[in-house]
C-alpha cells in the first residue's frame, strides 16, 4: 500500500513537471491567420499586397468592406476614410459645399468655427500620417540590402512599388503641408511604437516634398504605362507642380516657372480631354485618357462608406430620384451655396444652362440657405453618378457600393494650373497657349459653341476652376491661394456662421494639430491661434 | 474541416446524453424499495424548533426520507433491528435503534462542525471562522425565486456592494455584474468560477477569452436550479488567488452535490409563469401626431399623414407564458454520493418571435474511498439551448412610428408581405434612410441559434496515506461550446427588399482546458492552525468562428474571406499560486496569498507578473471583547494587488499583417488585390493593476439573531486600459489599448441579519445591505496636461458618433458632458440656448461641463422572510440613489428628425420642450434615476406529506418586478451605462410553482 502511495505521489509530481515544462511554450502563441513581420517580406507575393494597402488606404476604411477592421478609430468607420475627410476639409469649408446633418462638430465646418477637437480634422489628420506610416514601413522594408538578405527576386517591380511608396508618402506630406503645416515628421529611418516624431514647418515640409517627388521622377514607371489605379510619372509631376503654383502661400516665394515646367511635362505625355465632362464622373471614366490619377472603387469588391459612396449618396435627398444615379437611396446631405452657383451665371443672371458643369438640381430645392440642416435649403449637385454612360447602375446588386473612380489629378485641372502659373508671371509658357488650353475647356463644358476667350485674368481663373472642378477637393486650396477663403475679399453663405458671410481670422488658413496628438506627442506645438 | 470538427462535437455530446440517461434508468430501479412498518417522528435542533430536510436513512440501504418543514418524518422500516441514521448539514450525526418504538423523536445536538462551516474559497475551503478576507455567501434557500432563467440573477439586491443590473426583458438575457464599482473603465466582468471551473467569457469580443455567441447571455447555459450556493469574493485578500483576473471580484458557483449516507431523493419542480409589459414608452396617439403635423409641418409632410391611431407597441408586445420544469435525483450508493439533474426551460418572450428554449442535464459523482483518503468529485453540466430572437430594431421602430399609419397596406398581392412601408417613388422599393414597419421587422426575420455547452471537470483529492496532513488535489476541466445560428429574410420582406433578401449563417466553436493541481497541508497543534497551498494552473483559450452572409440570390453581403471571418483565436493562462493560512489560538489570523501568472497574451518581458495579498483578523470575542454580547466579533484588515487582462486582444503585442477581405480589395489594372496591413502593435501592454484595501468587522449576536458584517474599502487602478491617441507617425494606427491612468474607488458596505421573530410557529428573517461607492478618475494621461479634457465615451442614437459621456480626471468615470440648459420664465427649456460657462460670449465645445453621472452613489437591498406554520411570504426590495440617466429617447425624439419621405412619432416629451431640432447636448435630458423596485414577491405553502408518506409538496406564487418608485420620466429607470434608448422593455412576471420531493 505504502509502495502505492509512493508511486502516486512520483507520478503526480513528474505530471506536474512535465505539463508545467510543455505549458511554457504556449505562452508563444502566433495568430492562426495573420501573418508575423518575422516571414511577412519572405514571400515576394506578399509586397504587392502591402503597396496594394498603401493605395487601398485612400479609398477603403480598413481591411473588411464597407466595415468591420478599421485602419484608424476614434470616429465612425464610415466617416474614418481619406477621400471622405480629405473632401470634407476641402469643400466643406467653403462655398462649394454645405451638409444638412448633426454628426458632432461636422457643421462647424461650414461655419469656420472648427477646434483643435474638431473629429472629422482629426481623422483627416491621423489618416495623413496612417498613409505615411505605411508608406515609411514598406520603403524601410525594401532597401536593396535586406531584399538581398531575404533572396527576394523579382527587383524591378519591387523597386517600382517602392518609388510609387515614396510617391504616395510625398502625396499625404504634401496634404499635410497645405493642411496642417507644422506637422510630425517621420521617415522610414524612424522607430516604430514608443517614439515621439519631431515637428517640422511648412517650409522643411516642401524642401523634403520637392527632393522626394524629384528623386522618385526617374524612378517610377512612364505616365499611362503603369497599371492603372497606380502611380506614375505624370503623378509625381502633378504634386510637383501643385506644390510650386502654391509655393507662394507654402514658403512665401513664387515658384511659377516651375509649375509650368511641370504643367508641359506632363501635357507632353500625351493625355487629352474626355469629349463629354459628365462621363468623367461615371462608371467607365477610368477609360478617361484625361485622368493622371485615380482613386478606384468597386461595387462588390473594393467598398467603404467614405470615397466614392459618399460623394454619390449624400447629396442625393429630397425630390431627386435615387435610381438616376445609380444608388438604392440618398444621405440628405450635401448641397452648394448660392454663391458657387452664381458662377455659372449667364450674363442675365441666371444660370446658364449650356454649361454642361451646372449640374444643379434645383426642384424642390431653393437657392438660399436659411437652415443648412434642411436638405431643400441650397441646390443639390448631381455630379458624381454610380451609372454608366448608358444609364446603367452599377455591380453592386444592393446599390450601395459605386463603381466609379475618382479623379484625383486630371488634364483639365493641368490646363487651369498651366494658366494661373503663367499670369502669375512664371516663364516656360505663354499667353496664347494658356488661352488654348483654357479654351479647351469651355469648349467641352458648353453645349453651344462660344467665342473663344482671348484675354484673362487671376480671377478668371478661379471662376473657372470653380466652374470645372467643383467638388473635386481642390477649392480650399484655391481660395487661399487666392487669399479669398478667410477674408472678406469674397463671402459666402455661412461662412463664418453667419448666414450672409463674415470674415474670419487668417489663422484659419491652416487646420489646427489635433489636441489629441498634442497631447500625446509633446514635441508638437500647436498652429498659431488654436 | 473546421465543420467536421463541430460535427464531431455533436456527436460526442449526444454519446454524453445517452451515458447520462442509462444511468439514470439504474437510478431510478433502486430507489423502489420493501415496506413493513411505518415510523413516525420529529427531528428538533439545540433550539428545539423542528429541523427542515434533515436526512434519515435506513442504516446499510439506500432507502430513506427527509424531514418536512416543521421536522415531521414518516418512514417504512423492515424490522426492530433497523437502525435509523439521522444527519443534517450542521448538526451531529445520531443512529438510532428502532427497537419497538413507532414514534421516535430525536433532538439533534449542534455539530461542532457547524462552527467549522466551511466556505468555498478559491482551491479549497476554509472554515468561516478562519475567514479574513471580505467574502459573502449566498445559499439556495436566499435566492431570488421566481422565473430565473440565469444563475447571476439569483442573487441580485442579496450582497452589499455587489449590483446586478438586468440586462432588458429578453429570454435569457444576461445582467451587469459590478463588484464595488467596477476597477476599470472598460470591462468590468468579474470572474466566475463554478466547482472549481474558472469560466471565460467576459474577454474583449473576437478574442479567445471572449463570451459565447449565438446566444443572449453565456450564463444562461447554466441552469439556476442546480446551484447550491454563490459566494462572491470581494476584497482582494480573498481574490488575490485568482491574481490577474481577479480585479473585478470573483464570483465562486457551487453546484448540488449528493451527500454520504444521505437517503436517496426525487425531486420535481415546475414554474408558470406569465410575464407582459407593465408600460410603453409615453409616444403621441395618431391623433396628437395629425395634429401635430398640421401645426408645424409643411405641405409634403401632411401629405404624408394616413388616417390610422395605431398604437404600434402594442402590437409588437404580447403576453408572454412560459414554463420552466426540473427533476433531480440525488443520494449516495455507498461511497458514492450523487446528484443528478435535468431540467427543461421553454420562455417566451413579451416581443413578439423571441423565446429560449433550454434542456440541461448535468451529474455530480462525489465518491470518497479509501477513508476519505481518496475524495473523486467528477461533474458534467450540459445544456442545450435553442434561441430565437426576434428584431429588436423594432422597439424603437414602434417608438417612432407614424402612428397615423395603419400596419397594413391593404396591398392586395402582398407587397412587403402586406405591411406598410415608405416607399421611394423612385424605385418602388422601401426608401433606404426611412424606418422599416415595426411589426414587418418582427414578422419577416427568421433568426435562430443552437448553443449546446457542456463544462466537465473532474477533480482528485488524495489525502496521503502515510503523511494524512498533506493532500494533493488535480482538477481537470473543459468547457466547451458549440453554436450554430442563421439569420433568414425573405426578398419580399421590407427590411430586405433592396439587398434582395438576406441569408446569413454562422457557426462558432469555442473551448476552456483547464488543468490545476495543488498541494494542501493542514496541521493543528496546541495553539497553532496551519493551512499551507501551493498549486499550478494551466488554462488554454480557444475560439474559432465562421459567418456567411449572402442575400437570396447567393450574392455575398458581407465579407467573404475566410481569413476575416473565420478567426481562430487562442491564448494560454499559467499560473503558479500558494496560501498560508495561520491561526493561533483560535483568534488571531492570518491569511498571505501569492499568485503568479503569465499570460500568452503579453509580449515577452511583460507575460508574467505577480499577485501579492495580506490580511489579518483578530477575533475579539475570543480574547474576551464583546463576549457577552456577541458570539462573534471579528475585526479583519486586508490588502492586496489584483490584475484585470480581460480587454487585451490575443494578439496586442506582435507586429502582424492583417488580411483584408475581399470587399476590401484593391485594383490594379483589371485585377483585385487582396491586401495586408501591418497591425498596430503595443509591446508594452500589461495588465491593469488594481491594490486594495480592506477594512472589516462580522460580528453576530449571542443567539446568532443579529449578524452582519460593515467594510470598508479604497482601491485604486493604476495601468488603467485606456485606447488612446498615439503620436501620430509613430504606428500603426492612431489609438491602441495602452496602461495609462489611474481610477479610485473608494466605499463602505454593511450587511445586517435579524431574526425580528422566532417562535414555534412564526419565524421572520429580514437581511439589509447597504453600499456607498464612489469612484473617481485621477489620472488620465501621460503627461498632466490641463488642457486635455478626457476621453469621450457613451455613444448616442442621433448623429453618427456622437457621445455623451467623457472620461475625465477629478470626475466619476463615465461623467455625463453636456451644455447647460437655459429655461424661462416658465421653466421650459428654451431650444438651443445654453449657458456660456466660460464667458467668452459664445456658445463653443469650451461651454460644456461635467454633469452628474450613471453609477448610483448608493445601492440598497432588503430581503424580507416570514414563515408561519405552512405559509410563507417574502420579498425583496433592491434600491439605488444617485444615478442619473440621460434619455436619448426623449432627446433624439424631436420633430426634426422628419423628412419629406417619411414620418417619424417624436417623443412625448416634444410637448413639454416644442424643440424642434434635436438637442443632444443638453443637461435638460439628464434625470434623476434613484430608484427603489420590489423585485420579488413570494408566497409559499407547503402541503406536508400530502398524497402519502414520503412526499412533500410545496406551492409557490411569485410576482417579479412588482413596482419601481422612481423621479425618473421614462420607462425603466435602471439601465446600465446610463442611456435610455429602446430597451426591450422588462416586463411583469407571475410564477406559479410546485416542488415535489420524494
Amino acid at each position: 500500500m505504502k509502495f502505492n502511495n509512493k508511486i502516486l505521489l512520483l507520478t503526480l509530481m513528474m505530471m506536474a513537471f512535465t505539463v508545467s515544462e510543455s505549458c511554457v511554450k504556449d505562452l508563444n502563441r502566433i495568430p492562426a491567420y495573420d501573418i508575423t513581420s518575422a516571414t511577412a517580406y519572405d514571400d515576394p507575393a506578399n509586397y504587392r499586397a502591402i503597396i496594394a494597402k498603401i493605395y487601398a488606404g485612400m479609398a477603403v476604411s480598413g481591411q473588411q468592406g464597407p466595415a468591420g477592421m478599421p485602419d484608424i478609430s476614434g470616429i465612425d468607420e464610415g466617416f474614418s476614410t481619406y477621400l471622405r475627410q480629405y473632401y470634407n476639409a476641402q469643400e466643406l469649408t467653403t462655398d462649394e459645399a454645405v451638409i444638412g446633418w448633426n454628426d458632432g462638430s461636422i457643421k462647424d465646418l461650414h461655419n469656420m468655427k472648427w477646434t483643435s477637437a474638431n473629429e472629422f480634422l482629426s481623422a483627416m489628420y491621423y489618416r495623413v500620417f496612417y498613409q505615411i506610416t505605411l508608406c515609411n514601413e514598406f520603403i524601410r522594408e525594401t532597401t536593396d540590402a535586406k531584399l538581398a538578405a531575404r533572396g527576394v527576386t523579382g527587383d524591378a517591380t519591387i523597386k517600382a512599388y517602392r518609388a510609387e511608396a515614396r510617391f504616395m508618402r510625398a502625396l499625404s506630406y504634401w496634404h499635410a503641408l497645405d493642411m496642417f503645416g507644422n506637422t510630425p515628421f517621420v521617415v522610414e529611418t524612424d522607430p516604430l511604437g514608443a517614439f515621439l516624431p519631431p515637428q517640422t514647418n511648412r517650409a522643411n515640409l516642401f524642401a523634403y516634398v520637392e527632393s522626394e517627388l524629384k528623386d522618385v521622377e526617374n524612378l517610377m514607371i512612364d505616365p499611362r504605362q503603369n497599371e492603372y489605379g497606380r502611380a506614375d510619372k505624370a503623378a509625381a509631376w502633378m504634386v510637383l507642380a501643385k506644390l510650386y503654383l502654391n509655393a507662394e502661400v507654402y514658403i512665401g516665394t513664387s515658384r511659377a516657372t516651375d509649375c509650368i515646367t511641370y504643367c508641359n511635362k506632363i501635357i507632353a505625355a500625351g493625355y487629352t480631354l474626355e469629349p463629354k465632362y459628365e462621363n468623367l464622373f461615371k462608371i467607365g471614366n477610368r477609360l478617361s485618357k484625361e485622368i493622371i490619377f485615380a482613386v478606384r472603387f468597386d461595387g462588390t469588391r473594393t467598398k467603404s462608406y467614405g470615397g466614392m459612396t459618399y460623394l454619390i449618396h449624400a447629396p442625393v435627398g429630397g425630390s431627386m430620384k435615387p435610381s438616376d444615379f445609380g444608388i438604392n437611396g440618398g444621405w440628405g446631405g450635401l448641397r452648394t451655396t448660392k454663391e458657387l452657383v452664381a458662377l455659372y451665371n449667364n450674363a442675365s443672371g441666371k444660370t446658364d444652362t449650356s454649361d454642361t458643369r451646372a449640374m444643379f438640381y434645383t426642384n424642390g430645392q431653393t437657392l438660399e440657405i436659411d437652415d443648412i440642416g434642411d436638405f431643400t435649403n441650397g441646390y443639390a449637385i448631381a455630379k458624381y453618378k454610380n451609372v454608366d454612360q448608358a444609364g446603367k447602375a452599377g455591380s453592386d446588386p444592393d446599390g450601395n457600393f459605386p463603381d466609379t473612380d475618382f479623379p484625383m489629378f486630371r488634364l483639365a485641372d493641368v490646363h487651369l494650373m498651366y494658366a494661373e502659373a503663367v499670369k502669375r508671371g512664371g516663364t516656360g509658357g505663354t499667353d496664347a497657349q494658356a488661352l488654348t488650353y483654357l479654351n479647351a475647356i469651355r469648349q467641352r463644358a458648353y453645349k453651344t459653341t462660344r467665342t473663344a476667350l482671348t484675354t484673362y485674368s487671376l480671377d478668371d481663373i478661379l471662376n473657372e476652376r470653380g466652374r470645372e472642378l467643383v467638388w473635386e477637393m481642390h477649392r480650399r486650396t484655391d481660395l487661399i491661394r487666392f487669399k479669398k477663403f478667410t477674408t472678406s475679399a469674397y463671402l459666402w453663405t455661412w461662412k463664418g456662421g453667419t448666414k450672409t458671410g463674415v470674415a474670419v481670422s487668417d489663422n484659419l488658413n491652416l487646420f489646427p494639430i489635433p489636441a489629441a496628438d498634442v497631447i500625446a506627442n509633446p514635441n508638437l506645438k500647436q498652429n498659431i491661434g488654436y | 474541416m473546421q465543420k467536421l470538427n463541430l460535427q464531431n462535437q455533436v456527436i460526442r455530446q449526444k454519446t454524453w446524453h445517452k451515458i447520462l440517461f442509462l444511468m439514470l434508468l439504474g437510478l431510478t430501479m433502486t430507489s423502489s424499495i420493501f415496506a413493513q412498518r411505518t415510523v413516525t417522528g420529529k427531528v428538533t435542533g439545540a433550539d428545539g424548533l423542528g429541523v427542515p430536510s434533515a436526512s434519515i436513512l435506513l442504516k446499510g440501504t439506500t432507502s430513506g426520507t427527509v424531514t418536512d418543514l416543521d421536522g415531521n418524518f414518516s418512514l417504512n422500516v423492515p424490522n426492530n433491528a433497523a437502525v435509523l441514521v439521522i444527519s443534517s448539514i450542521g448538526l451531529t450525526t445520531q443512529e438510532i435503534t428502532v427497537g419497538n418504538q413507532s414514534a421516535i423523536n430525536v433532538a439533534m445536538a449542534e455539530d461542532a462542525q457547524k462552527i467549522s462551516e466551511v466556505v468555498v474559497v478559491g482551491y479549497g475551503t476554509q472554515r468561516k471562522k478562519d475567514l479574513t478576507g471580505s467574502i459573502a455567501t449566498v445559499n439556495e434557500k436566499d435566492f431570488q425565486k421566481g422565473n430565473i432563467v440565469s444563475p447571476e440573477q439569483l442573487i441580485a439586491g442579496k450582497i452589499a456592494g455587489v449590483a446586478i443590473t438586468p440586462g432588458s426583458g429578453a429570454p435569457g438575457s444576461g445582467s451587469r455584474i459590478r463588484i464595488r464599482g467596477g476597477s476599470s473603465l472598460s470591462d468590468d466582468n468579474p470572474l466566475i468560477v463554478i466547482d472549481g471551473v474558472p469560466l471565460a467569457g467576459t474577454g474583449s469580443s473576437g478574442s479567445s477569452t471572449a463570451g459565447i455567441g449565438g446566444i443572449a447571455n453565456g450564463l444562461s447555459l447554466i441552469n439556476p436550479n442546480d446551484i447550491e450556493s454563490i459566494s462572491v469574493l470581494k476584497d482582494a485578500s480573498a481574490a488575490a488567488i485568482y491574481g490577474s483576473r481577479a480585479s473585478n471580484g470573483v464570483i465562486i458557483v457551487t453546484t448540488k452535490k449528493g451527500h454520504k449516507g444521505e437517503a436517496s431523493q426525487i425531486n420535481f419542480s415546475s414554474v408558470v409563469s406569465s410575464a407582459s409589459v407593465i408600460n410603453y414608452v409615453p409616444t403621441l396617439s395618431g391623433d396628437e401626431f395629425r395634429a401635430l403635423v398640421n401645426k408645424v409641418g409643411n405641405a409634403t409632410q401632411k401629405s404624408l399623414l394616413g388616417a390610422a391611431n395605431t398604437n404600434w407597441q402594442s402590437l409588437i408586445y404580447r403576453n408572454a407564458i412560459s414554463h420552466d420544469e426540473n427533476l433531480s435525483f440525488s443520494g449516495a450508493f455507498g461511497d458514492v454520493p450523487y446528484r443528478i439533474s435535468l431540467g427543461y426551460l421553454n420562455q417566451n418572450g413579451v416581443l413578439l418571435n423571441s423565446n429560449m428554449e433550454r434542456t440541461s442535464a448535468g451529474f455530480n459523482l462525489n465518491p470518497r474511498l479509501f477513508d476519505d483518503h481518496l475524495r473523486v468529485d467528477v461533474g458534467f453540466k450540459g445544456s442545450f439551448i435553442k434561441s430565437k430572437f426576434a428584431d429588436e430594431g423594432a422597439i424603437g421602430g414602434a417608438v417612432g412610428f407614424d402612428p397615423t399609419q395603419f400596419p397594413y397596406s391593404g396591398d392586395k398581392i402582398g407587397k412587403y408581405q402586406g405591411y406598410f412601408e415608405w416607399l421611394d417613388p423612385s424605385t418602388g422599393l422601401p426608401n433606404s434612410l426611412g424606418p422599416r414597419n415595426p411589426l414587418g421587422l418582427l414578422n419577416s426575420r427568421q433568426d435562430e441559434s443552437n448553443v449546446n455547452r457542456y463544462i466537465a471537470n473532474a477533480a482528485i483529492d488524495y489525502k496521503f496515506h502515510f503523511f494524512p496532513d498533506l493532500h494533493a488535489n488535480i482538477n481537470v476541466a473543459i468547457d466547451q461550446a458549440n453554436t450554430d445560428g442563421f439569420q433568414k429574410k425573405d426578398s419580399t420582406a421590407g427590411s430586405a427588399a433592396i439587398q434582395k433578401g438576406a441569408n446569413n449563417i454562422y457557426l462558432q466553436m469555442r473551448s476552456v482546458k483547464t488543468f490545476e493541481s495543488y498541494l494542501n497541508y493542514i496541521k493543528e497543534l496546541k495553539d497553532f492552525r496551519v493551512d499551507m497551498m501551493a498549486g499550478y494552473g494551466y488554462q488554454d483559450f480557444y475560439f474559432e468562428g465562421k459567418t456567411k452572409n449572402l442575400n437570396l440570390l447567393g450574392v455575398p453581403q458581407g465579407d467573404q474571406s475566410p481569413s476575416v471571418t473565420a478567426p481562430i483565436n487562442e491564448s494560454t493562462l499559467l499560473s503558479f499560486f500558494g496560501r498560508a493560512n495561520l491561526g493561533f489560538k483560535n483568534r488571531y489570523l492570518l491569511t498571505a496569498t501569492v499568485r503568479r501568472d503569465g499570460s500568452s497574451k503579453l509580449s515577452p518581458g511583460n507575460q508574467w507578473i505577480t499577485y501579492p495579498a495580506a490580511a489579518l483578523a483578530w477575533r475579539m470575542t475570543e480574547d474576551g471583547i464583546g463576549s457577552g454580547v456577541f458570539s462573534n466579533l471579528k475585526l479583519r484588515v486586508g490588502y492586496g494587488i489584483t490584475g484585470q487582462q480581460d480587454g487585451i486582444g490575443d494578439y496586442n503585442g506582435l507586429k502582424t499583417f492583417t488580411p483584408g477581405g475581399t470587399t476590401a480589395q484593391y485594383p490594379f489594372g483589371n485585377t483585385y488585390i487582396s491586401t495586408l496591413r501591418p497591425a498596430g502593435f503595443n509591446e508594452l501592454l500589461t495588465w491593469q493593476k488594481t491594490t486594495t484595501t480592506n477594512f472589516g468587522l462580522d460580528f453576530a449576536n449571542l443567539n446568532d439573531r443579529v449578524s452582519g458584517a460593515i467594510d470598508y474599502y479604497y482601491r485604486e487602478t493604476t495601468n488603467l486600459f485606456n485606447v488612446i491617441n498615439v503620436p501620430a507617425g509613430a504606428n500603426f494606427t492612431n489609438r491602441i489599448l495602452s496602461n495609462i491612468g489611474t481610477l479610485e474607488n473608494k466605499g463602505i458596505e454593511v450587511t445586517l441579519n435579524l431574526i425580528p421573530v422566532q417562535t414555534k410557529d412564526l419565524t421572520w428573517a429580514v437581511s439589509f445591505i447597504a453600499a456607498r461607492n464612489a469612484n473617481k478618475i485621477t489620472k488620465l494621461t501621460l503627461v498632466d496636461d490641463p488642457a486635455f479634457v478626457g476621453v469621450e465615451t457613451g455613444g448616442i442614437s442621433g448623429g453618427v458618433g456622437n457621445n455623451i459621456q467623457l472620461q475625465a480626471v477629478g470626475a466619476p468615470k463615465n461623467s455625463f458632458y453636456v451644455y447647460q440648459q437655459v429655461y424661462d420664465n416658465a421653466g421650459k427649456p428654451v431650444e438651443g440656448v445654453y449657458v456660456d460657462r466660460n464667458g467668452d460670449g459664445k456658445i463653443t465645445v469650451d461651454d460644456k461641463y461635467l454633469y452628474k453621472q450613471p453609477d448610483a452613489d448608493y445601492t440598497l437591498g432588503f430581503t424580507s422572510n416570514l414563515i408561519y406554520k405552512n405559509f410563507s411570504f417574502g420579498f425583496v426590495l433592491r434600491g439605488s440613489i444617485g444615478n442619473y440617466m440621460y434619455s436619448n429617447l426623449n432627446s433624439g425624439g424631436t420633430f426634426g428628425s422628419n423628412s419629406l419621405a417619411f414620418l417619424y412619432n417624436p417623443a412625448r416629451n416634444v410637448l413639454e420642450t416644442g424643440f424642434q431640432n434635436s438637442q443632444y447636448f443638453s443637461d435638460y435630458y439628464i434625470q434623476n434615476a434613484s430608484f427603489l423596485k420590489m423585485d420579488n414577491l413570494t408566497l409559499g405553502y407547503d402541503l406536508g406529506s400530502l398524497l402519502g408518506t414520503k412526499q412533500r409538496i410545496q406551492l409557490t406564487a411569485v410576482v417579479q418586478n412588482v413596482f419601481t418608485v422612481t423621479k425618473y420620466s421614462g420607462v425603466d429607470p435602471e439601465i446600465a451605462g446610463g442611456i435610455d434608448n429602446n430597451i426591450y422593455l422588462r416586463p411583469r412576471t407571475f410564477s406559479l410553482g410546485a416542488n415535489v420531493h420524494f
